[in-house]
């Protein structure tokens, strides 16, 4: 019941401190929507929102290993929810937050409340308040200056600069050209040298995607340890913490029909089991038999044209303009500006980034390792733990080499971005993908703060909840490397 | 190009010639290869894939492989290799993973030859059997390698690296059978082509993939690779073990690696990203390359020399759309440009100078230094008659230049900072200590320093009478006098004076503005310690008493510096010119408008005994005794300023610790790190290592508190299996056994645990040292002699 005792305190002591803050959005319109709240509390008290506290709980209950880690590399000190439900796959969890910790405290360039405050801009940039929230408490911690958590007005201008760049990574990293870099390093006393950049990128990167994984995951807002702790939290930060994310009206509009939709899921179970089968066997055929259809060249272009305009389709209903909360709303500039199919874009004909033209392996790797050390072995280390991570399950099946999906859904990310793999089939995508899964990645990937418990449910419906969290993990590793990949080709091409 | 050299060889019949060029190609290249005759060349890349020959003075486009209306990923390639035996036969490796042959006998305009798809991946690189006309080798980012035989269609065999992409496949040179594999994740294998199913050897070779390798042309078993982390490495394969010979460590990831011909020791190497050039590299040489190409203006993707047996032409192909012939005699050699010089302090102040010998005897005319003792050391290396570019100055000479024993010393360092008490004191006592200490060791400056912080922070009243003595009746009896002589005599007083320090010197022309400006506010001050009553004087004394304290030291102060600054920095002529500077006027004029100033000057006259009108100023406020607690705060920290820009920073470092709080908000938290860390420095050169801990301890700076919270690890490895022990001190994981048991008592050693650094047998901290009290043996009984100490 966290949420709803922390809302009407976080709205009394907003009100309390208005003369001096805004007041927050979000929970100004919780005393209108009460009645809905009340009906649709959040399903369950653990870490997250769509998983069920016990599969989390169970995972690591008694992981000696898990706490290690986070004793080792947390920067808060506890144990967030979002470690709590990554770490259901351990061995990622450590990769995870060694590079996070990395980024956020060990030498950089950037100076600590700096990198907290981007990762604020950055967050912003999908609404995830779960992370702003974390980071203004962090920001203030490491000595940051508390006036500039009222907005983008009062930051220096070398920080607002920062803007442009967080707004097209986040949305439309294509559009990234090496004139965005040069007005970053060129503009004379608040230039950004280049080391300073690239942490900079690295840190916008790494929490637009983390933003995803926190929606996709329904992560819950903090449980605090005690309410007096609630209270300071936002008697100092003057942050609600109502998660924008189970608040969503789409999210409460969906709940209720959920209700009704179980009844369906008992009826489809028998249905999913089949999908189930027919997946495996379609993983198996294209694994075995590669060149029975020798799809000519031509046509391999095509489906990764069809694929990249058909993800132009997936998506899942008309929104509204999204209600962004005050809070938010402060540490961005251009709220409106959000993804856009890349491939919509007929008129301007972006050219496909080729993947092999540019790749983190050869490339991306070495400018980021060169221009701040280490951090790329970290990431290197990461991408590569994400990349070949697999328990050999599927749902109730053992034994499955699940290389074939996994690539999949990292490629059909990547294709969303307009990056194309010449050895890849996206044919593939399309066998492996079903349309469910493909709103659900569309959303996590472009649209994080869309993403609801229907959407998270409806896909693979006999999949294990460690299995669908895989999922995220890749969608925000695959979201992360796009990201790196064009803003780093923009740094490179600056350079030569 | 005038510059550029034409160079001709005669190669057994067939002479090269050519010169620097360079022909624009439409799109980005990959790969280049060239043809056995070393006539032509194919460039291959994402959009390009064409034969060009070499002619005398260009390049000149001869075959366009490239056919077809829209053409298909086939032609997209990563890789590029011209058959050495066949020159009609030509293999690509796509970027979607086929293989393609290519036979140029072919009448029709597409001369491709033969499809191979059986990579699943992205094909890196495809090798051509050095001798064997149909055998083909090609390496995928899947992981595995295929040797395909030309007259097939499908391949021979499959080679599992069980591991990553790999990058890169040769066939080695010499050995008919074997081929070598770099991995994506650091590993290079050797194979037999015969076994597929094993390879005969693996080593890891760099951290991170490794990106290229190269056989030795002449040496069986020199294989050259470069990696992702900016190495190339040279392996001896002829020993069990890869034996790393040479390394090179270039400024950027190593994408190729190619064996300069007939030069047993060059290599040439381009990089992926960021570094555009071309090195040639001695190996035995691996600091600076031996020769550079610059031409080229985006990343090189492929370099390749253009003759088998011919080491002054190569070839490169890049990202920037140009094909290059590279001159070697046009290279520029950044030897040339390279200073070999070298420059050294040791500890004790030597300076150590190297440079060409050349340099050093014209110079030698010149007079040499008093304290120069030169040392000429002369290092001849031998010219290796075999190579031709090592044009290098091969002598250099090595002079010592040492300081007098005696200026350099710095006992007084060493010995403040052991006898100095930082903490755990009430301030008045640390501040006497530390002036005794000074003191002792002459430095009356800092010694007096110290005492007047003791009277401006410690409470009044608890001033030794020893420092009141003769002062109280000289206070109150020159007071009026030297006010007078203050409102006048300005000039003279600073003539006197000229000894003293920069602070003091800033302070009083600070006054001089005082008298033109506020006399008014002066004039006030005066008459209200005139009028109050004289017996206000018992604290009026101290500050006096003080101050005449100072004065005594102003006339004792040159010789005594002389003595305790020895170094020659310290004894910078400084004060001479700031005492009647004029810029030192302008600076102040800017502070003079702060209403703050009054104050400072109000404090300096403690030091300088001219201005008494200010000294009354203070003694009436003490009286009054309403000054705030930071009243003084501004010209401590100048005087600290003072301090550090001297050059002693100990003295710095040592009041602001002691002082802690009270003065540590007036120094911007960047210097005081600044002089922390110079501080600790100090200490540590001197191996004062206790007292550095305790300087770090004692600081208030975050950056430097965490200093020694850095690496306090201890790593330790079993003494059984002699691997790390990663978990708990006393127990190895992996062989399950108790690592340090105790020699002397045979349990496990939870604790402390020493041992002694010879045979490593050791156990209880007092378990030993009992032991070896009444024996001098190692208690394990190994025979050795350990020594406790």
């Amino acid at each position: 019941m966290n949420r709803l005792s922390a809302g009407p305190i976080g709205g009394g002591s907003a009100a309390s401190a208005a003369g001096q803050y805004r007041v927050c959005g979000n929970c100004r319109k919780v005393p209108r929507q009460e009645k809905r709240v009340q009906v649709s509390p959040p399903l369950t008290r653990g870490p997250s929102a769509f998983i069920p506290e016990n599969e989390v709980m169970q995972a690591n209950g008694l992981d000696e290993r898990t706490n290690l880690l986070v004793e080792e590399y947390s920067t808060s000190g506890r144990l967030d929810n979002i470690t709590q439900v990554m770490s259901i796959h351990t061995q990622y969890l450590e990769s995870f937050l060694r590079s996070q910790f990395y980024m956020l405290r060990m030498d950089g360039p950037l100076p600590l409340p700096y990198r907290h405050y981007i990762a604020i801009m950055a967050a912003a940039r999908h609404q995830c308040s779960y992370l702003i929230n974390m980071h203004v408490d962090e920001f203030l911690k490491t000595g940051g200056i508390a006036e500039w958590l009222n907005g983008l007005e009062y930051i220096p201008q070398r920080l607002k600069n920062l803007n442009e760049i967080n707004k097209l990574l986040a949305h439309r990293p294509w559009l990234i050209t090496k004139e965005h870099i040069q007005k970053l390093v060129k503009t004379g006393e608040n230039n950004w040298s280049l080391p300073e950049l690239v942490h900079a990128v690295v840190l916008l990167a790494h929490y637009h995607a983390l933003a995803s994984f926190v929606f996709g995951s329904g992560i819950n807002p903090e449980r605090d340890p005690d309410t007096s702790n609630g209270v300071r939290l936002i008697a100092v930060n003057n942050f609600c913490v109502c998660d924008l994310a189970n608040d969503n009206n789409i999210e409460n509009a969906s709940l209720t029909s959920s209700n009704f939709g179980n009844v369906m899921v008992f009826l489809q179970i028998a249905d999913s089991l089949s999908e189930l089968e027919a997946l495996m066997e379609r993983m198996k055929r294209l694994q075995e038999d590669k060149e029975d259809e020798e799809a000519s060249q031509e046509e391999m272009a095509t489906r990764f044209e069809k694929e990249k305009k058909e993800s132009l389709l997936v998506i899942s209903g008309a929104f509204d303009d999204e209600i962004v909360s005050t809070d938010v709303s402060r540490y961005i500039e251009d709220p409106g500006f959000g993804y856009k199919d890349f491939a919509r874009r007929g008129e301007e004909h972006l050219p496909t980034f080729r993947a092999q033209d540019y790749t983190w392996e050869n490339h991306g790797f070495s400018l980021v390792n060169r221009l701040y050390s280490d951090i790329g072995h970290l990431l290197d280390e990461k991408f590569r733990m994400v990349y070949n991570l697999t328990y050999n399950t599927m749902a109730t099946h053992e034994d499955v080499d699940t290389t074939t999906l996994r690539r999949a859904l990292f490629n059909y990310v990547h294709c969303m971005y307009g990056i194309r793999y010449d050895d890849y089939d996206y044919g593939e995508v399309n066998q492996l993908l079903e349309r469910s899964l493909k709103v659900y990645i569309k959303t996590v990937t472009c649209y994080p703060e869309r993403t609801t418990k229907r959407m998270y449910d409806s896909y693979w419906r006999q999949f294990k909840h460690s299995e669908k969290v895989h999922v995220n993990l890749l969608l925000m590793e695959a979201r992360m490397q796009a990201e790196l990949l064009y803003a780093l080709r923009a740094i490179t091409r600056h350079l030569t | 190009m005038e510059k550029m050299a034409r160079v001709t060889t005669a190669l057994g019949g067939n002479t090269i010639t050519g010169r620097t060029m360079f022909c624009h190609l439409d799109a980005p290249a990959n790969a280049i290869s060239v043809c056995r005759d070393a006539a032509q060349v194919v460039v291959a890349g994402r959009n390009i894939f064409k034969i060009y020959s070499i002619e005398e003075d260009q390049f000149v486009e001869k075959l366009n492989l490239r056919v077809g209306r829209k053409p298909s990923l086939n032609f997209s390639c990563a890789d590029v290799v011209w058959h050495q035996m066949d020159e009609n036969l030509l293999a690509t490796a796509a970027t979607n993973g086929v293989v393609v042959t290519w036979n140029l006998g072919k009448p029709s305009r597409n001369k491709q030859d033969q499809l191979f798809t059986e990579h699943k991946r992205t094909v890196n690189k495809v090798c051509f059997h050095p001798t064997e006309v149909y055998m083909l080798l090609s390496g995928s980012q899947d992981g595995y390698m295929k040797c395909f035989d030309l007259r097939k269609k499908d391949s021979v065999s499959t080679f599992s690296g069980q591991s990553e992409s790999v990058r890169d496949v040769q066939f080695s040179i010499r050995d008919y059978f074997t081929f070598a594999a770099t991995f994506e994740n650091g590993n290079v294998q050797l194979w037999d082509i015969r076994r597929p199913d094993r390879y005969e050897r693996m080593f890891t070779a760099h951290n991170g993939p490794v990106f290229c390798c190269d056989w030795h042309p002449e040496d069986r078993g020199w294989l050259a690779t470069g990696g992702r982390d900016k190495m190339v490495k040279v392996w001896d394969m002829n020993t069990t073990r890869a034996k790393e010979i040479y390394c090179v460590q270039t400024i950027a990831s190593v994408a190729r690696v190619k064996w300069r011909p007939e030069c047993k020791h060059h290599i040439a190497t381009c990089s992926m990203m960021v570094d555009h050039n071309i090195y040639v590299w001695d190996v035995r040489r691996p600091f600076i390359p031996s020769a550079m190409f610059e031409e080229h203006k985006d990343v090189t993707t492929g370099i390749v020399w253009r003759h088998l047996h011919d080491p002054y032409f190569l070839l490169s192909g890049s990202k920037d759309s140009t094909l290059y012939q590279h001159i070697f005699k046009d290279a520029s050699q950044p030897i040339d440009r390279a200073n070999p010089e070298g420059l050294c302090y040791s500890l004790y102040g030597d300076l150590a100078f190297a440079a060409k010998e050349s340099l050093i005897s014209s110079d030698s005319n010149r007079k040499p230094y008093i304290g120069d003792r030169r040392h000429p050391i002369f290092f001849k290396r031998k010219l290796d008659p075999t190579e031709q570019f090592e044009y290098i100055s091969s002598s250099s000479a090595l002079s010592v230049f040492e300081t007098d024993v005696e200026s350099g010393s710095m006992d007084w360092f060493v010995h403040t900072a052991k006898q100095y008490a930082l903490a755990g004191r009430p301030l008045a006592e640390l501040c006497d200590h530390n002036a005794k200490v000074a003191k002792g060791l002459d430095r009356n400056q800092v010694a007096q320093t110290w005492t007047m912080l003791r009277i401006i922070y410690s409470s009044l009243g608890t001033v030794s009478s020893a420092n009141l003595n003769h002062s109280i009746g000289k206070g109150s009896t020159t007071l009026p006098l030297m006010n007078s002589f203050n409102l006048k005599d300005i000039p003279s007083g600073l003539g006197s004076e000229s000894r003293l320090d920069r602070s003091k010197g800033e302070s009083r022309t600070e006054n001089i503005l005082m008298d033109s400006s506020s006399t008014l506010i002066n004039n006030e001050d005066n008459e209200e310690t005139e009028g109050s009553d004289v017996p206000a004087d018992y604290l009026l004394g101290d500050v006096e008493g003080d101050e005449d304290d100072l004065y005594m030291m102003d006339h004792e102060n040159p010789h005594a510096e002389e003595q305790e600054y020895s170094l020659p920095q310290e004894a910078f002529p400084l004060r001479h010119e700031i005492v009647d500077n004029p810029s030192a006027l302008d600076h102040l004029q800017d502070k003079a408008d702060s209403p703050h100033v009054s104050g400072n000057e109000a404090e300096t006259v403690s030091l300088t005994p001219v201005e008494s009108f200010s000294l009354i100023s203070i003694s009436h406020s003490l009286y009054e005794n309403r000054l705030p607690s930071d009243f003084f705060n501004p010209i401590v920290r100048d005087t600290l300023l003072f301090y550090a820009e001297q050059g002693d920073v100990q003295t710095a470092v040592s009041v602001l610790i002691v002082l802690g709080d009270r003065i540590r908000k007036e120094i911007d938290e960047q210097t005081q790190e600044h002089w922390y860390t110079s501080y600790i420095d100090l200490l540590q050169r001197f191996q004062l290592w206790n007292i550095s801990n305790e300087v770090i301890k004692l600081s208030t700076c975050r950056a430097i508190n965490c200093l020694n919270q850095a690496s306090t690890t201890l790593h330790i490895n079993c003494s059984n299996c002699k691997r790390p022990m990663s978990n708990r001190g006393w127990i190895c994981d992996r062989c399950r056994q108790c690592a340090s048991m105790c020699a002397v008592c045979h349990h496990v050693v939870k604790g402390l645990f020493v041992w002694c650094q010879g045979c490593s047998h050791g156990g209880h901290l007092q378990h030993i040292m009992k032991w070896l009290e009444t024996s001098s043996h190692c208690p394990a009984g190994c025979g050795h002699l350990c020594e406790y100490t």
